[in-house]
């Protein structure tokens, strides 16, 4: 029977009211008094020496405030990489400053060199397009190749290359890596594009800056996954405001994928022309701007060999791999393409051997960062590509090829060849699963009814493995990570027993508000209703690293966890003292604390009333009031796993490729909300399939971006996708957090991609192709190229 | 500068725009009817659809100054009378049909739009529909479910696919 509350209930969302009727509170939707808007100058051009930006024209004009230029920031801190990643050879990584407008080279289409601050948005925006920038266009590169060939430009020239680092994970393993795969019997090549995609949020990023003069404290309100981090950053890297002078807020945010985890330098604009002018400074990007400047995802070339026996065992994998990060270091994006991906190349197999060799280049591009996956989808998107390519290469059946190599269940932990230790985990189970929901066994016969229709259907599988609940700060420190990677919870009780549970995570999309009352509502044994959450804001929570790496509940649920015990223990030793009994004898159960083996209780809310209300309470054995604050560090990483199973028709007239069904298996461990869970497989399947038929990032050899626009860049539509078949009833809970959650939020976008591009391969050689691969997308065009080679 | 005057969700509204001024800006910043968003510029998005004449219209593709005198609904008009979730609001909350909540104003929009000319569309007819709305968080799966959920259709096959 579902549950109708508390863990494992699908309780309904209570954010959709507000979002349901219009009454959402999302950035642009704020409006303060005295409020200017700002409007930023972007560089039309790629790579351009930045002559000279003549403002006066602008500063002229009806409404104009301010004028800024890169100048005004020459003095402030540049926005860092939160990762030294090292070179193999020992070489420090090259970090580029990243400023907050462009002084001196402008270094990607969209890098801002100036803004305008004005009474009204149309103001702003007709002064920005009279400001005269010269800039001497010179020759960009845009693509990792190019970057590194002799002779390239620089895009940054003080750091005298564009490489960021050349990556061996892990080195020690080069050479046995390399012998393994040299003398093996069977060895599977296949040279991949990850393709570039742009995040897409459907809100736009939007920033509020302001200051008060009387006080001297700022505050900004973002767009944003983390506002800590941002306030971090801000604080301690660019601006130099104290913590305790700046309040980030992030209010309903559409979206974020990554895009929203970083800080940007319109971040850091708005609250410099807020203290300048001493009014509030609004910005909201146009979509155009987003697809310019938000942070890019994936962008990966990569060679990968698969070495096995001839029967199919694995030996070794061995990857080289060009990752594009764009003009300037964001955030997380050293992470991203190394730890985030490197250490996910055994996948979900026994492979004694494996090498990961990735250099990082700069480009005249927009940033490129963790997006919904971030490493894990490039990671998985080559292992499952090369096995099905092996698979067909010793003609194996390409699931019973996965399922020879699983690590079994008897062999956890299990530690990786790259450094991982996976806690538990049932691949078997899971394909078993994928199996049955998928009918694969009725897949001959629906290939059948395709080809009587002239149509081609091919069946893609594929497995996933992903490292989640980021993440253990020990670890990550060691591996160069600049900041832990903890969360935080405080849960306030009040006088009248409801509680108000401030959470570190934030939520924008996935439902926290609801999900994290179903936890505490569990351990207290009262209505999940009682309980309210409070995301968002740095002045009310107190700490978090936010949302991203589908970490919320595995870390800072975890956290309210532990928040919540400390709020019972002092509870019971209050019903303790209200009862005349020990601390030892009493329970907690659906609200009421008893006297273990008596009739004696009281209620949770005789308990928070006497917290608040002390008379004759003990004071010098406990303190008045009923709120705590955790802090929860994870021990390892969490392992989800899954199996996908994708099943296409292909038109051989025109290479259109349909998806006519999609399953997918997933293992997240224990489950609070099936519902939001579920949701959230599907909206990654959503991503995924469109990576794999329609999504792609495309600039020309100049730096232009081609596909600026909705009108070239194909997000997917209700129209490209299937309804999907989900299950997550295999279940592994995750061994070292409280709740044994593994986290689901990237699950989709990570699993789904490899079993696309398996099925239209698997379709293709049906009808007799002689097509081993193909680049995402998969749009007809190549599908159709790919037939008539 | 010029004065508009319509009715927007039952009400006389009016306010002085420019020429350019779009009826998406209009709402959101004259008259503070935020729920109706802008997610692109290049009306594909269909964030800001809104009923004009009750005929669906995306707010960003129309001035103001052609809304002169028209009849508009927005989604914060869309409740029942009491406040509760309409029928279609109440199918999105019961269906999971939204996360961030972004696209969600518009969609509603579109639903409303589609259920008034074709009360029971069919899988296919409502994907077909919503090619002028995008949803980046749901992957449209529980949205056409909370749409054929909202024309009175059994979804219960769809539950356990």
């Amino acid at each position: 029977m579902p549950k109708d509350g508390g863990i494992g209930a699908s309780s309904k969302r209570r954010e959709d009211v507000r979002f349901l009727t219009g009454q959402g509170n999302y950035t642009d939707d704020i409006n303060q008094q005295g409020q200017t808007y700002a409007v930023f100058a972007r560089s039309n051009v790629a790579n351009g020496v930045i002559k000279s930006v003549d403002t006066s024209a602008a500063e002229a004009m009806p409404g104009v405030l301010a004028v800024f230029t890169g100048e005004d920031f020459v003095e402030v801190g540049g926005n860092p990489a939160g990762w030294y990643i090292e070179s193999r050879d020992g070489t420090p990584m090259k970090e580029p400053k990243r400023p907050v407008l462009a002084h001196g080279k402008a270094r990607h289409v969209g890098d801002a060199y100036a803004a305008v601050i004005a009474e009204t948005l149309e103001q702003a925006r007709d002064a920005a397009e009279a400001i005269d920038a010269d800039i001497e266009e010179l020759q960009a590169v845009a693509t990792a190749e190019a970057a590194l060939a002799e002779g390239a430009t620089l895009v940054h020239d003080e750091i005298e290359t564009n490489m960021v680092f050349d990556w061996g994970w892990i080195e020690d393993n080069r050479a046995a890596t390399d012998e393994a795969i040299k003398n093996a019997p069977h060895v599977t090549t296949l040279e991949l594009v990850n393709n570039r995609l742009v995040p897409n949020a459907m809100e736009p990023r939007a920033s509020i800056g302001d200051y008060k003069p009387g006080t001297g404290d700022y505050t900004l309100h973002t767009t944003s996954q983390n506002p800590h981090l941002t306030r971090l950053l801000i604080s301690a890297f660019v601006m130099g405001i104290p913590e305790n002078k700046l309040t980030v807020i992030a209010p309903d945010v559409g979206g974020g994928f990554g895009s929203k985890i970083y800080h940007y330098g319109e971040e850091a604009l708005v609250l410099a022309a807020a203290k300048k002018l001493g009014r509030p400074v609004k910005w909201t990007a146009d979509r155009s701007e987003s697809f310019l400047t938000d942070a890019h995802g994936r962008d990966h070339v990569t060679k990968i060999e698969l070495a096995t026996e001839e029967d199919g065992t694995f030996i070794a994998i061995r990857t080289e791999t060009l990752a594009n990060v764009g003009a300037y270091l964001s955030n997380f994006a050293t992470v991203t393409p190394t730890f985030l991906h490197g250490t996910l190349m055994a996948g979900n197999y026994t492979v004694p051997h494996v090498y990961v060799n990735l250099k990082a280049v700069l480009t005249n591009t927009a940033p490129v960062d963790a997006y919904r996956g971030a490493g894990r989808p490039e990671a998985t998107y080559s292992i499952e590509r090369v096995i099905d390519k092996c698979a067909r290469e010793l003609n194996m059946d390409p699931i019973a090829l996965r399922r020879k190599n699983f690590i079994k269940p008897d062999q956890f932990p299990y530690t990786t060849p790259v450094a991982l230790e996976y806690d538990i985990g049932d691949y078997d189970a899971v394909m078993d699963k994928l199996e049955e929901i998928g009918d694969l066994a009725g897949f001959a016969k629906r290939r059948a009814d395709s080809e009587a229709r002239g149509k081609l259907r091919g069946l893609g599988v594929n497995s996933y493995i992903e490292a989640c609940g980021i993440a253990p700060s020990n670890l990550v420190g060691v591996l160069g990570a600049r900041v832990g990677l903890y969360d935080a919870a405080t849960v306030r009780v009040n006088a009248t027993g409801s509680l108000a549970v401030m959470v570190g995570a934030h939520s924008h999309g996935q439902g926290h508000e609801t999900a994290f009352p179903q936890v505490v509502a569990d351990m207290l044994g009262i209505d999940e209703g009682q309980i309210e959450i409070v995301h968002g804001d740095t002045s009310k929570i107190p700490f978090g690293m936010g949302t991203y790496g589908s970490r919320s509940l595995a870390v800072c649920g975890s956290a309210v966890v532990k928040a919540t015990e400390k709020i019972i223990n002092k509870a019971k030793k209050i019903a303790a003292h209200m009862l005349e009994a020990s601390d030892a004898d009493i329970e907690l159960k659906d609200g009421q604390f008893t006297v273990a083996g008596t009739d004696k209780s009281v209620a949770w809310g005789e308990v928070a009333l006497k917290a608040y209300v002390p008379h004759q309470f003990p004071i010098e054995d406990i303190e008045p009031g009923l709120e705590e604050t955790a802090f929860y560090d994870p021990a390892n990483f969490t392992y989800p796993s899954g199996a996908y199973a994708c099943e296409v028709e292909v038109d051989p007239e025109t290479g259109k490729v349909t998806i006519e069904r999609f399953a997918a298996a997933d293992d997240f461990g224990n489950v609070i909300n099936p519902m939001i869970v579920e949701g959230q497989v599907h909206g990654g399947l959503g991503q995924g399939i469109g990576q794999a038929l329609l999504e792609n990032c495309t600039y020309d050899s100049d730096g232009q971006l081609l596909s600026a626009s909705y009108m070239d860049y194909a997000m997917p539509r209700a129209d490209d996708v299937p309804f999907y078949s989900v299950d997550h009833s295999s279940q592994t809970p995750c061994t070292h957090n409280p709740l044994g959650v593994k986290g689901c939020g990237e699950a989709g976008a990570i699993g789904s991609p490899p079993s696309v591009v398996n099925a239209v391969v698997d379709a293709l050689q049906s009808g007799g192709h002689d097509v081993s691969h193909i680049d995402m997308p998969v749009s007809p065009s190549r599908v159709w190229a790919a037939m008539n080679k | 500068m010029s004065q508009v005057t319509m009715t927007v969700n039952g009400k006389t509204a009016s306010g002085d725009v420019e020429g350019r001024t779009l009826l998406s800006h209009f709402l959101r910043e004259t008259l503070n009817l935020t729920g109706t968003h802008v997610g692109c510029d290049t009306s594909q998005c269909g964030a800001c659809v809104v009923h004009v004449n009750g005929e669906a219209v995306k707010a960003c593709t129309m001035l103001a100054a052609e809304a002169d005198g028209a009849s508009v609904d927005t989604i914060e008009g869309q409740a029942n009378a009491d406040g509760s979730l309409n029928v279609i609001q109440q199918a999105f909350q019961d269906h999971h049909g939204l996360q961030c909540g972004f696209c969600t104003p518009g969609m509603v929009m579109s639903t409303a739009a589609l259920l008034k000319d074709n009360p029971k569309p069919s899988e296919a007819e409502i994907r077909d529909y919503l090619e002028g709305n995008i949803c980046r968080c749901t992957g449209y799966h529980n949205i056409v479910k909370a749409i054929l959920a909202a024309s009175g259709q059994d979804v219960s096959a769809v539950a356990a696919e």
